[in-house]
């Protein structure tokens, strides 16, 4: 065993609550921008001043309804300033904020708000507020519900249901009427300790059923702080908050990174507009998977098919230049003056328009983590002078384990690990981390937390991975997925997953391999893409499923997998697991179905029984299967898509010796 | 969502000042209207009213004169015969710019919207009527137009709130879905803060998600705002739960008229559409 410990930051302050960093942000940042919204199209801005008042009518208001220390209080729906503020209220009255994913459906939420005997709701908006309605009789200990938005409410029964805004005035009332009531909401904050349980934070749950981790306000705090001295950030950074509050990335960045550095947050109008939302914010903070990234890709080179002849060559021209200098430069390494003469005229014509495009002509620092991201996809970003870097954490880790310092960025690593952070890896290659973001338990479930975490405060992540001679970590898959082909040839699914996802026409893949005697995968187009390539060329097409079944685009599949042979044959460590056979599934892998979790990873071991046929057809030789698959629609109704699926067998490459290895750079 | 009529609490919340559900007086009446094009009668002494408040449905098989109805109403064509009572007025034909001022707005069955113009400028023309400075004074986008042309800006706004059209603000209509351009025609008609909507199938061409959204709308226009709702719908589903009474037209002339329930169980009416597949 080889451990790592980055040295420890010795900073020890009383400001070791979120409601305590509040009244501090309040003195000593009372008027710079805290939260921003956009309302009727116009970008509404409350300073830190007024987020504290606002806070502290709505904690009063709260407490009024009746809220008391200990109590679960359920928060959900899209990002928007009030309802951060829900957290950091309910916390200052000592009470457990639980956010619940938005978009899940009225069960699996009733799981979620039973489990953690939720009181009270605050939800954002009439979906909401309907989908709690009708669990909450079985839920059973539901006291009140609080709506932001009340358009569609106002005719409900008022009994179960009351408006944020007339808890904030009953609050506002309450303060102005007597002075002992702000006192008391203050006296409450002073009381508050650091192992103070801050949050409840359900895992969207790869494997059974989510699991409550419980984070106390020293995690948050901690390593929110951490975070933001490990990348120099200052009141003038600002991001926008546009991930589900539910997952521990958006709570630590846009909550507890945002309290700690008293950052601006902005909240997009809705789920539709944050492309444009962001152009118009310009965030000097960002934090994305892999899979916005992607998106971003496909959409600039989808859109890079329809352009010009002269933009198009300028395009090809100068991201050739890019590919090979910019990385280099914002690296600080030494470049030509020539090439860097040339990536200055690029950076005017093309780099610095893209990234005026994507919003991000104000970055200064980019975050990708949630899943490996490929290194071409990685690279392209970067070498658009994008500080792209990766971090690697998880929600039992209060996000941060490993972060790419700047200047050290490998594509293949996930950095080093943040401060106060150590790390290590077991026997069979499983990375374990100590660090002050360490959560305190699973709520309910001490079986399982005492499988997380051992007694003397290691927490073992389930991923596989190893460190490299420069102290970086690489993570190679999930430690249960790593597999081996019935002829002992190491299988990393992922990592033939993501080599695919790179092409813009494949949106998902699924490998398969592990105890099998060659590897396949199943694949879902990317729509947008394919359906571009469908108009340009003519292909008409009504689904998705017939699009997917069309031959041209079986053609290029097939060649894109070919591409990946060939190179694959060339890496000593996979040139075992090229692809042998492979279809395009008839429907796209959607989390309504059970076949993504809620933060779209997929679920490989749901997948191989629900298109079981698909599997046994893939290695018994057969060229084409018959499959019916159930799909559950957005409302929640069922039904059936039944399809013809073909597959396709794939030549093979010798495995090349690699006679140049330099992978990284 | 909460699509059934008959189940809307009709208490309004404590709190919140909202217009209580109340079916009013008529509001507008067709009496004995018949409409002929040469020698094909698209609609045969048809009477019917229009409440205040209510959601009325117009049904019928194909041709059986339901858009020359609207089209009547609102003055596009002018009867032969009948007359038209709108708030207390009896015409013998109504005119598109009195319909218009008087507040009478409506949507089309094949889309009528400025394709080239964005969803704003599309929702922002429906302001037109209310605008009171003239061309100049537009031009010069300054002073007491500037602040006119703000006010209006805002009612558009909390327009594309209320549709949720927000990321399709700026995007030219003539490249949206057909559902969202819907809903656009949709948000240009409420520009004009009508009292009486007319709504050329609003559905069709939708799928279930987008019929239970348009529903939603439909249902808040009418029930917070208090605006009397008269739809064509070819939807059997949504026109019985939504609409307050039915009028069933069959070859121009009128078969029944009542609520849902009463329709649904009339003999001609099942004969004449439910009934029988096409």
């Amino acid at each position: 065993m080889n451990a790592i410990s980055a040295p420890a930051d010795a900073f020890a302050s009383a400001l070791d609550t979120v409601p305590k960093l509040l009244l501090q942000n309040a003195r000593q940042h009372g008027s710079r921008p805290a939260f921003r919204e956009k309302a009727y199209g116009i970008w509404q801005t409350w300073t830190w001043a007024q987020t504290k008042d606002e806070i502290e009518a709505f904690a009063v208001g709260l407490k009024l309804l009746g809220v008391t220390a200990g109590e679960t209080i359920a928060i959900i729906g899209d990002n928007r300033p009030h309802l951060y503020w829900a957290f950091c209220a309910a916390q200052s009255l000592g009470a457990i904020p639980v956010p619940v994913y938005q978009d899940s459906v009225a069960e699996e939420m009733a799981y979620v708000l039973t489990h953690a005997e939720v009181k009270y709701a605050v939800v954002e908006n009439q979906e909401q507020a309907d989908k709690v309605l009708s669990i909450a009789g079985d839920i059973g200990t539901i006291r009140k519900i609080i709506y932001n938005d009340p358009r569609g409410l106002q005719k409900y029964d008022p009994s179960g249901l009351v408006s944020l805004e007339s808890v904030q005035d009953a609050g506002r009332t309450a303060l102005k009427a007597d002075p002992a009531v702000r006192k008391a909401w203050l006296d409450g904050i002073a009381a508050g300790k650091g192992s103070d349980i801050s949050v409840m934070l359900y895992t969207s749950g790869t494997t059974g059923r989510p699991k409550g981790v419980m984070l106390t306000q020293e995690n948050v705090v901690v390593s929110g702080r951490n975070a933001n001295l490990f990348d120099h950030f200052t009141p003038d950074d600002t991001m926008v908050a546009y991930l589900p509050m539910a997952w521990v990335g958006d709570h630590i960045f846009s909550y507890g990174q945002a309290f700690a550095g008293a950052l601006c947050v902005s909240c997009p109008e809705s789920p539709d507009t944050i492309i444009e939302d962001r152009r118009e914010i310009g965030p000097t903070y960002f934090f994305a998977p892999p899979r916005v990234f992607e998106n971003m890709l496909t959409q600039i080179m989808v859109r890079m098919e329809d352009a010009g002849w002269l933009k198009k060559k300028l395009f090809d021209y100068f991201l050739k230049v890019a590919r090979r200098v910019g990385e280099p430069i914002l690296d600080g390494r030494p470049v030509s003056f020539g090439d860097r003469l040339r990536y200055r005229i690029g950076d005017i014509l093309v780099y610095g328009p893209l990234r005026n495009r994507m919003g991000f002509s104000n970055l200064r620092v980019a975050y990708t983590a949630g899943e490996a991201i490929g290194p071409e996809l990685f690279s392209f970003f970067r070498s658009l002078g994008m500080n792209l870097k990766q971090l690697y954490g998880q929600t039992e880790a209060s996000v941060f384990i490993t972060l790419q310092p700047n200047g050290e960025v490998y594509p293949e690593t996930v950095g080093k690990p943040g401060p106060d952070i150590q790390i290590k890896i077991a026997e069979n290659g499983e990375v374990l981390f100590k660090s002050p973001g360490v959560f305190l338990r699973y709520y309910k479930n001490d079986e399982a937390t005492a499988e997380t975490k051992t007694a003397d405060g290691w927490v073992h992540t389930g991923d596989a991975g190893f460190i490299d001679q420069r102290g970086h970590l690489r993570i190679i898959d999930r430690a249960k997925d790593v597999g081996r082909l019935n002829n002992g040839t190491l299988f990393a699914p992922k990592y033939i997953e993501n080599r695919l996802k790179f092409y813009p026409e494949i949106k998902e893949v699924v490998a398969i391999g592990h105890g099998r005697d060659f590897v396949t995968v199943m694949i879902n187009i990317d729509l947008t893409s394919v359906g571009n390539w469908a108009e340009r060329n003519n292909v008409i097409y009504a689904s998705y499923q017939e699009l997917a079944a069309h031959p041209d685009v079986y053609a290029m599949i097939e060649r894109r997998i070919d591409e990946l042979n060939k190179s694959l044959a060339t890496e000593e460590m996979v040139a075992g697991s090229q692809i042998r056979r492979f279809l395009i599934l008839h429907k796209e892998l959607d989390a309504d179905d059970g076949e993504l979790t809620r933060t779209l990873k997929v679920r490989r071991s749901f997948i191989s029984e629900r298109y079981a046929p698909l599997l046994s057809a893939l290695y018994d030789g057969t060229t084409r299967c018959q499959i019916k698959t159930e799909v559950t629609f957005e409302d929640g109704r069922k039904g059936v898509i039944e399809g013809d699926v073909k597959i396709v067998d794939m030549k093979t490459y010798p495995p090349v010796k690699a006679a140049v290895r330099e992978a990284a750079e | 969502m909460k699509a059934d009529v008959q189940e809307r609490p009709e208490t309004a919340s404590a709190g919140h000042v909202v217009a209580d559900r109340v079916i009013g007086d008529v509001v507008l009446a067709v009496d004995n209207v018949s409409l002929a094009f040469g020698g094909v009668k698209a609609i045969t002494d048809v009477s019917f009213d229009i409440r205040k408040g209510e959601i009325r449905a117009i049904i019928g098989p194909n041709g059986a004169g339901k858009t020359s109805m609207l089209n009547v109403i609102n003055g596009f064509y002018h009867p032969n015969q009948g007359t038209i009572t709108f708030k207390g007025k009896k015409r013998s034909q109504m005119r598109p710019y009195i319909a218009a001022s008087q507040g009478i707005s409506r949507t089309f069955q094949n889309l009528a919207l400025f394709k080239g113009m964005s969803t704003l400028d599309n929702i922002m023309a429906g302001r037109a009527l209310k605008m009171r400075r003239g061309l100049l004074w537009q031009a010069l986008h300054w002073g007491p137009a500037l602040a006119e042309e703000i006010r209006h800006r805002e009612a558009v706004e909390k327009i594309i709130d209320f549709l949720e059209i927000q990321h399709i603000r700026k995007a030219p209509v003539g490249k949206l879905p057909y559902g969202l351009q819907k809903r656009v025609e949709l948000g240009r008609a409420l520009a004009m803060e009508p009292e009486l909507l007319l709504l050329d199938e609003p559905m069709a061409g939708m799928n279930l998600e987008e019929k239970k959204d348009m529903s939603r709308y439909i249902l808040t226009v009418n029930d917070q705002f208090g605006t009397t709702v008269a739809l064509i719908e070819h939807d059997m589903g949504v026109v019985m739960d939504i609409s307050d009474r039915v009028v069933v037209l069959e070859y121009g002339r009128k078969i029944a008229d009542g609520t849902p329930d009463e329709v649904q169980r009339d003999q001609r009416v099942i004969d004449a559409y439910l009934g029988i597949s096409h």
